[in-house]
């Protein structure tokens, strides 16, 4: 095995969460260095579009890695590569220590993966598809308690096309586990899916990494991202833009609160007056009637309280809480030099 | 690098592609017999033609009369044979599979695979096998019932017969392949297809059995593939000259068709 260059240059996402690795005390599952894909332009044109401009990231054994970002930012394609799919224009993938560039066959056994786009034939029905794709691994898992875990036991007999979309997609991660993998690449595994099923499958997926596989997420759901992954990465236009455990990108991209109220027409200007001389308050924002108060963690607090001894009573008060397109949009849509500022603190981790 | 502690200890074998690859074609065996249009086109097709022609048209079961060597005196459902072989041929491989490989491709079935440590020239092989055996029975059938409800001639030169059935499953799909290599998808896999089939059924007389194929749809249809194939088999069937010509044009699409269709084909 040849040994990787290290990163070289200075325009380079900051080396990922060291920290992480070297704390679980084993070597990397999965590390990509640098990793950078075109795909042709239109036709016509000889420019090629660039999918992936500089992708890196290390995963530690036993964690739910998280791939995070807009449509078109780059995930599918990174991952791809990774499965050794797709031939990267640049950079360093391993996969269990081996270059699945160099060698795609290597990995093949020890790493299931879910593609984003990827049916099966309408007929086949669900214990036959399972049943065939274990054919393939040399030490596969076995199919009933495969079926019983991803709840499929009671539609092994049904065909693929009569499946649900949440039936197919515990089916499409069932063949990814059904080689007994030791990394398992999940691509966006509860798009169209409703809520109800969403929550379902992540419960899977926690069961999965129960049983000590190592499960690369790619997702655009924040909320996913949140509720499941120990660590994950921003892509944003083919690069990291930020990366760390989910509280630890909340709270670096928005510490800010907002509160926005509403008083009695007679009390409006000097709600207005007091809210404005207050320590805790940035910015206040008039909105006809409503008033919203931006500020630190304690805004609210503060609001209450000084308008309690002005004896101003407010008609209602509402925190606004970020809603999960917040997040996404505050994350990716800033420019880079923002987003690096922002997480910087954290992880070292944005340029 | 630390990496090295978890690289993988198992370097797999070449052969490790092709593990599963029984339960594959079983597998994709019992798939095919499920769909049953392509099974009936497939399997049935050809014995029905003989037989709908042979008990449909007036006069098909009567010897022919005037129309010189070597036609004359055979039962004029007997010249139709051959070009039944070459419809039993010409159907799956122009027909089923081309649109068996294009919505593979389209439903990301292939690149699946890929992910997988069989490879997907599995599927491609297991597919040509499945073609294959469809073939094999829907010729035999055909030729069996034929018997059966017509008594058919039997041939003048077996080994011509079967060298030109060889070299007509072997053009036909080269030809086929050639379309499941490039369309991306089911529905362009079976316009492009049809396309072909009609023109080359034409070609090989199956509107125009025997005498009373026009000349000029003779000289054309000996330079295509399904044509060639007719008149070869045909030749062998009822004639003692071998039929070079056609013999040498099936070879020669197959030695062009076949490592195109491997160059052009797509696996995503
Ligand atoms: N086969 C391809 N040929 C040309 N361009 C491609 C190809 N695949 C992806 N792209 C382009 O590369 C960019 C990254 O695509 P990719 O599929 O990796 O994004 P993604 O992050 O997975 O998006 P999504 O959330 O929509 O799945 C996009 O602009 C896309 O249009
Ligand atoms: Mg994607």
């Amino acid at each position: 095995m040849s040994t990787a260059p290290p990163p070289t240059g200075a325009a380079t996402v900051a080396s990922p969460a060291r920290a992480d690795a070297s704390s679980v005390g084993t070597s990397p599952v999965v590390e990509v260095r640098n990793l950078r894909k075109t795909y042709p332009g239109p036709r016509g044109s000889d420019a090629r579009k660039v999918a992936v401009e500089d992708v890196s990231l290390t995963v530690a054994p036993g964690e739910i890695f998280g791939i995070l970002g807009p449509n078109g930012a780059g995930k599918t394609t990174t991952v791809e590569c990774l499965a050794g799919l797709r031939e990267a224009d640049g950079g360093v993938i391993r996969v269990l220590g081996v270059d699945p560039q160099a060698d795609p066959a290597a990995v093949r056994d020890a790493v299931g993966v879910q593609l984003q786009e990827a049916a099966l034939h309408e007929k086949i029905t669900v214990e036959e598809a399972l049943r065939l794709f274990a054919s393939f691994y040399e030490a596969p898992s076995d199919v009933e308690e495969l079926l019983d875990l991803l709840d499929l036991a009671e539609h092994r007999r049904v065909a693929f096309g009569k499946l649900s979309g949440g039936q197919k997609q515990r089916l499409s991660i069932a063949l990814a586990l059904v080689g007994n993998p030791r990394v398992a690449v999940l691509d966006e595994l509860t798009t169209g899916l409703d809520p109800a099923a969403r929550r379902a499958t992540w419960e899977l997926v926690e069961r999965v990494r129960d049983r000590g596989v190592t499960i690369l997420l790619v997702t655009h759901f924040m909320e996913e991202a949140e509720r499941l992954c120990d660590r994950l990465v921003i892509i944003d236009g083919g690069r990291v833009v930020a990366q760390g455990t989910p509280a630890e990108l909340i709270d670096s991209v928005d510490t800010s609160r907002t509160v926005r109220l509403r008083v009695p027409p007679a009390d409006h200007d000097l709600a207005l007056h007091t809210l404005a001389g207050l320590a805790d308050v940035e910015h206040v924002e008039v909105d006809g009637r409503e008033i919203e108060v931006t500020g630190t963690r304690r805004v609210l607090l503060a609001v209450v309280l000084a308008l309690a001894e002005q004896e101003v009573v407010p008609d209602d008060v509402r925190t606004v809480t970020r809603t999960l397109e917040d997040v996404f949009v505050a994350v990716t849509g800033r420019t880079y030099d923002h987003a690096a500022d922002s997480a910087a603190p954290h992880e070292g981790g944005a340029r | 690098m630390t990496a090295a502690t978890t690289t993988l200890t198992r370097v797999p074998t070449a052969r490790s592609g092709w593990r599963g690859f029984g339960t594959l074609l079983r597998t994709e065996t019992r798939l095919f017999l499920r769909d049953g249009t392509a099974v009936f086109f497939a399997l049935v097709f050809p014995t029905v033609l003989l037989v709908g022609v042979g008990l449909a048209i007036p006069g098909m079961r009567e010897p022919i009369t005037g129309a010189g060597a070597p036609w004359d005196g055979l039962t004029a459902i007997a010249t139709y044979v051959p070009i039944v072989l070459a419809a039993a041929v010409a159907t799956p491989a122009l027909t089923t599979m081309p649109v068996t490989f294009a919505t593979a491709r389209e439903k990301g079935l292939l690149r699946r695979l890929s992910t997988t440590p069989m490879r997907p020239q599995g599927v491609v092989v297991a597919h040509l096998l499945i073609n294959l055996g469809a073939i094999a029975v829907s010729a035999a059938l055909a030729l069996v019932v034929g018997q059966v409800v017509f008594g058919l001639a039997a041939p003048v030169s077996p080994l011509t017969v079967v060298l030109a059935f060889v070299l007509t499953v072997l053009s036909m799909l080269s030809l086929g392949m050639v379309v499941a290599a490039v369309a991306a998808k089911g529905s362009t896999a079976s316009a492009i297809g049809n396309l072909v089939y009609f023109p080359m059924l034409f070609l090989s007389g199956m509107w125009t059995p025997g005498p009373i194929m026009p000349d000029v749809v003779r000289d054309i249809g000996q330079f295509s593939p399904l044509g060639a194939a007719a008149q070869a088999m045909s030749a062998g069937w009822f004639e003692t000259e071998v039929p070079t010509l056609q013999l040498v044009v099936m070879a020669a699409w197959t030695a062009v068709l076949l490592p195109l269709a491997v160059r052009l084909f797509r696996w995503s």
